[in-house]
């Protein structure tokens, strides 16, 4: 297995063939921000917020999804990355109902917690405040589309490790929406399983299990991990969050 | 959790049913044909209908979601029936500047909102990007054929004889 040796904000650090940027960065202790990303689903680039820039190339490059290459020079953390990703977070949080204060995930929310870091604490842009569905039509857990970032979490867990596919994406542009099956009520689908995997993956609020009031929702996705190398290598560890 | 749905639309009695089966054995009842296969059952049916869906999904053994992912993602794919005619209304720039926005009032003020049915069933109205038609405008696809230069008057006298009020 060959190695790639490359230079991450100043730091040399290496990674296998293959592995991304991402991957190499957070093990080496190096945070770059995320939303889409979980460790043991297939990567999608769809939230842009790991961009980064890579000497030499003109183009930003989505951390999660670009291999290391030897002798490569990222940055993480400029100016321009920065003004970039506050850009991203202020659009996704108007453009749907985002209320901290009377949501279950305040104070445990990745969108949250990235605005803060990013020091969002105002949205330049008009909030679309689009009329949006609560389901609550299932037994255990519920779906707030107004909270939702379309980040896919849910569509790939649901597909690659429960293997059930209930869920995916309808519509396209600012009309996309997480559906279950044929548009039905999440409680009549046919297909779900009740297994709560896409719960724990949501980074905000717009999965929850019922029951839960403002800032009570836990969510834990060590499971993810331990599946997964459960799946692939034969071995049972828990893992730390990652 | 196995679907309990087993045929396609009851209303279904003639040999549209096969024509679909033949689209899908075409490809193998590859998933990867699905867009395939979902537009000969939008030509055969006129639109999708859950049972329809439902039905693919399962020929092509994908899942429901994701066959109604695929169909609510393109335009050319209708989820509800289409009225008796069909008015597609180019709004390209060429036809836009030469006076789609006075068909689209036409057709809004006497039939329906652009991209739904008229009540009584009889007309759907759809704005549309450009057609590659830009020598005819401002053109109009009525029930598959491009009409040119199309005033408001002659839009009129079209809704007149297919007896819209």
């Amino acid at each position: 297995m060959s190695v790639k040796t490359l230079t991450i904000d100043g730091r040399p650090v290496t990674g296998r063939a293959g592995e991304t940027i991402f991957n190499v960065a957070w093990d080496n202790g190096i945070r770059i921000p995320r939303l889409c990303h979980v460790g043991g689903l297939t990567d999608v680039g769809a939230c842009r917020l790991c961009l980064v820039e890579i000497e030499g190339q003109n183009r930003l490059a989505a951390a999660c999804l670009t291999p290391v290459e030897e002798g490569m020079v990222v940055r993480t953390q400029t100016d321009r990355l920065r003004e970039h990703r506050r850009l991203l977070v202020e659009l996704l949080l108007a453009e749907r109902n985002h209320v901290c204060s009377v949501c279950v995930m305040n104070g445990a929310c990745e969108l949250q917690d990235l605005a803060a870091e990013l020091g969002v604490d105002h949205v330049r842009l008009r909030y679309l405040h689009p009329k949006l569905e609560v389901d609550t039509s299932h037994e255990r857990f519920g779906m707030d589309h107004n909270r939702c970032v379309l980040c896919t979490r849910c569509v790939r867990v649901c597909d690659e490790v429960e293997g059930a596919h209930t869920k995916d994406v309808a519509g396209r542009g600012t009309l996309s929406r997480i559906i279950h099956d044929l548009d039905q009520p999440w409680g009549e689908s046919d297909t779900c399983t009740g297994c709560g995997k896409c719960v724990h993956v949501c980074p905000t609020g717009a999965l929850f299990t019922k029951g839960k009031s403002v800032m009570e929702m836990i969510k834990d996705r060590r499971f993810l991990k331990y599946i997964v190398t459960a799946r692939e290598r034969r071995q049972w560890i828990l893992q730390e969050e990652k | 959790m196995p679907d309990s749905t087993t045929a396609a639309p009851p209303s279904v009695r003639d040999n549209r049913e096969k024509m679909l089966e033949r689209a899908m054995s075409r490809h193998q009842y590859s998933g990867d044909a699905l867009i395939e296969v979902l537009h000969a059952a939008q030509e055969l049916y006129g639109y999708l209908s859950p049972p329809l869906l439902r039905m693919i999904a399962r020929k092509l053994k994908l899942p429901p979601s994701r066959v109604l992912g695929v169909a609510t993602f393109y335009h050319f794919f209708s989820l509800k029936p289409k009225g008796e005619h069909f008015f597609q209304v180019c709004t390209g720039t060429a036809c836009y500047v030469a006076g789609a926005p006075a068909l689209i009032e036409v057709l809004e003020r006497r039939c329906c909102k652009s991209g739904a049915t008229s009540p009584d069933g009889k007309v759907t109205v759809q704005a549309v990007r450009c057609i590659g038609s830009c020598g005819l405008a401002p053109a109009v696809i009525y029930d598959g054929r491009i009409l040119a230069r199309v005033t408001p008057d002659q839009l009129n006298q079209e809704l007149d004889r297919i007896g819209v009020p």
